[in-house]
């Protein structure tokens, strides 16, 4: 490597990462606070270095029922995910292979009902909510976030379905296959590492929905979401232990998050960006 | 099978169309239903005289919902926030996004370790995010910025008593800059390098290749990016129940938290309808040009 090259390359480098620690600094200080003592965390000269304790992470579980939270988040996030996918597997499946005049017309409205603002229908919903008792219940959160994601997983699986070459789906019919079996037995298992991603995509968004978790929740069905929130109130605050509970809040979305970003780009852009 | 082999053509394809029907219908009732139900009673409610702590004063009230709403200076002050928290953080995140997009497009040491860190903000909860900055950026005593302040002999300031919308609107940047670097660093790395050596070689400078190619190849996902974020940003409100509920006054307050006030604490769902009903027009002014220029990049 030519010498000005080199010296580009490690220009970039201290710049590219002084970036990237401003732009993530916050989130590395939660997680560095999650290991103070309350002391340590609000001293007006902040500590960077200090023993690290794991008090926090024991006092929030002893203290809150953080489980029953973090149960919560697990049950809508992934119950939500399942329900979605049942309706939108055979939906995108039916658009990709048997595409009809008005296909296009149907993706471009399924994509036009996430312009509906949340809060434009908070009132019905509250009060359908009330009605049929499913005010803090796990259900209809399950079902509200279903719902939400819905049209981004149809999306997704349809640009996803669109990529299996036809010519395999069609050799099956010749063969006599019924559109069912072509769906279970050939598309699911070829299209699988796009419905894996898909999933991620719809299991990372309802994790992290706050508005209708805020809104239609209380103590019994409140995801992480809401339980955080519930430690902005002044005698509820303890910055390390709020930290901790946010670092666990955090944790496991944000490594799926990693791991999922390529997909996260195509599916939150309706695959306009690839 | 065997039987339809002997029917008559059309009767094969009827057949075809109930099939893809049934596989289509499910999906497409239920957004269906989620989409006009509580739109239709959206409507309905903004006629009515409904408030559920005065159960007893019922009946059609004509435009008073309206007539009332309208006349509310926190309304036209909602929407002047909405639209300006939408539009400071569409133009810092896109145009930040697009300068380190460029950036994290070069090569340089760690540069994946650097990308992930850049992202990370983006999949931490709006409440935990809000919090985050709340007591341990932006508080005036042990906030991180304060100490920043004071390290230079500079007072702190008390961020959501002075400026409470800056606030918000730094936080949510704060969330939605890694959305936009991810996208538009995507699209960065789709421009095949061959055309930024050619205009090299025909002695472009960095500054002509970024306006005059990198830009206009960039055009269709800073269209998708703006679209995207502001589906999301019109309905910010976590982040102002955590840190300001909308305060002081109305200072904070957008068209979510507006109508979060009206029904759920005051529980005027009339008036929240129409409010609800604003946000609703609103945003399909916007979706209107949005999706215009998005449908048309769209390859369905």
């Amino acid at each position: 490597m030519s010498s000005k090259k080199l010296r580009r390359k490690l220009l970039m480098t201290a710049l590219g990462w002084a970036v990237a620690l401003v732009i993530s600094f916050p989130a590395l200080w939660l997680v560095l606070t999650s290991f103070k003592t309350e002391t340590e965390a609000i001293s007006r000269i902040p500590h960077i270095l200090f023993r690290a304790t794991l008090e926090n992470y024991v006092a929030v579980q002893e203290r809150t029922t953080y489980f029953h939270f973090a149960g919560n988040s697990v049950i809508v996030a992934i119950g939500s995910t399942i329900l979605a996918l049942a309706l939108a597997i055979p939906c995108a499946y039916a658009m990709a292979f048997m595409p009809t005049k008005r296909t296009r017309d149907t993706l471009l409205w399924m994509l036009s009902t996430k312009m509906m603002p949340s809060v434009g229908v908070l009132v019905p919903i509250y009060l359908i909510f009330r009605e049929m008792n499913l005010l803090d219940t796990r259900t209809g959160l399950l079902l509200i976030n279903a719902l939400l994601n819905l049209p981004i997983i149809v999306w997704m699986l349809y640009t996803f379905f669109k990529e299996v070459p036809r010519e395999v789906l069609e050799a099956a019919r010749m063969d006599g296959a019924s559109p069912l079996r072509e769906l279970y037995d050939l598309l699911l298992p070829l299209a699988m590492p796009g419905i894996v991603s898909t999933s991620l995509l719809a299991i990372i968004l309802a994790w992290n929905e706050a508005f209708w978790s805020l809104t239609l929740t209380a103590a019994k069905a409140a995801p992480l979401t809401a339980f955080v929130a519930s430690f902005s109130s002044p005698e509820g605050l303890f910055y390390s232990k709020l930290s901790a509970a946010s670092t666990m809040a955090i944790a496991p979305i944000v490594i799926l998050g990693w791991l999922s970003q390529k997909q996260l780009v195509r599916g939150l852009t309706f695959g306009a960006v690839k | 099978m065997t039987a339809s082999s002997i029917q008559p053509e059309n009767d094969v394809s009827w057949r075809d169309t109930v099939a893809q029907s049934a596989l289509r219908l499910p999906a497409i009732v239920s957004l269906f239903i989620w989409s006009i139900v509580p739109l239709l009673m959206t409507i309905w409610f903004s006629f009515r005289r409904y408030n559920l702590m005065e159960p007893e004063r019922t009946g059609f009230d004509g435009v008073g919902n309206y007539r009332y709403l309208l006349s509310d200076p926190s309304l036209t002050s909602a929407i002047g926030n909405t639209v300006l928290l939408v539009c400071s953080v569409l133009v810092i995140t896109i145009g930040l996004g697009t300068l380190l997009a460029v950036l994290y497009d070069q090569e340089f040491f760690g540069r994946g370790i650097a990308r992930v860190l850049v992202l990370a903000p983006f999949f931490i909860m709006p409440t935990v995010s809000a919090l985050l900055w709340k007591n341990m950026m932006m508080h005036p005593d042990y906030g991180f910025l304060a100490f920043l302040m004071r390290s230079v002999g500079l007072k702190p300031v008390d961020w959501f008593a002075v400026a409470p919308l800056t606030s918000i609107i730094i936080i949510v940047s704060w969330q939605w800059l890694p959305f936009a670097v991810l996208t538009l660093l995507t699209a960065v790395q789709s421009l095949d390098s061959e055309r930024k050596e050619a205009a090299r070689m025909d002695g472009a400078n960095a500054f002509n290749i970024f306006r005059y190619i990198l830009l206009p190849h960039l055009e269709r996902a800073i269209s998708a990016t703006v679209m995207i974020e502001t589906i999301f940003l019109l309905g910010i409100f976590a982040e102002i129940y955590v840190t300001t509920s909308g305060g002081p006054g109305f200072a904070s307050t957008n068209l979510s938290f507006l109508i979060y006030r009206y029904a759920l604490l005051e529980y005027d769902i009339g008036g929240a309808s129409v409010a609800g009903l604003v946000a609703i027009v609103l945003a399909n002014i916007l979706a209107f040009f949005l999706m215009r220029s998005f449908a048309r990049n769209l390859d369905v």
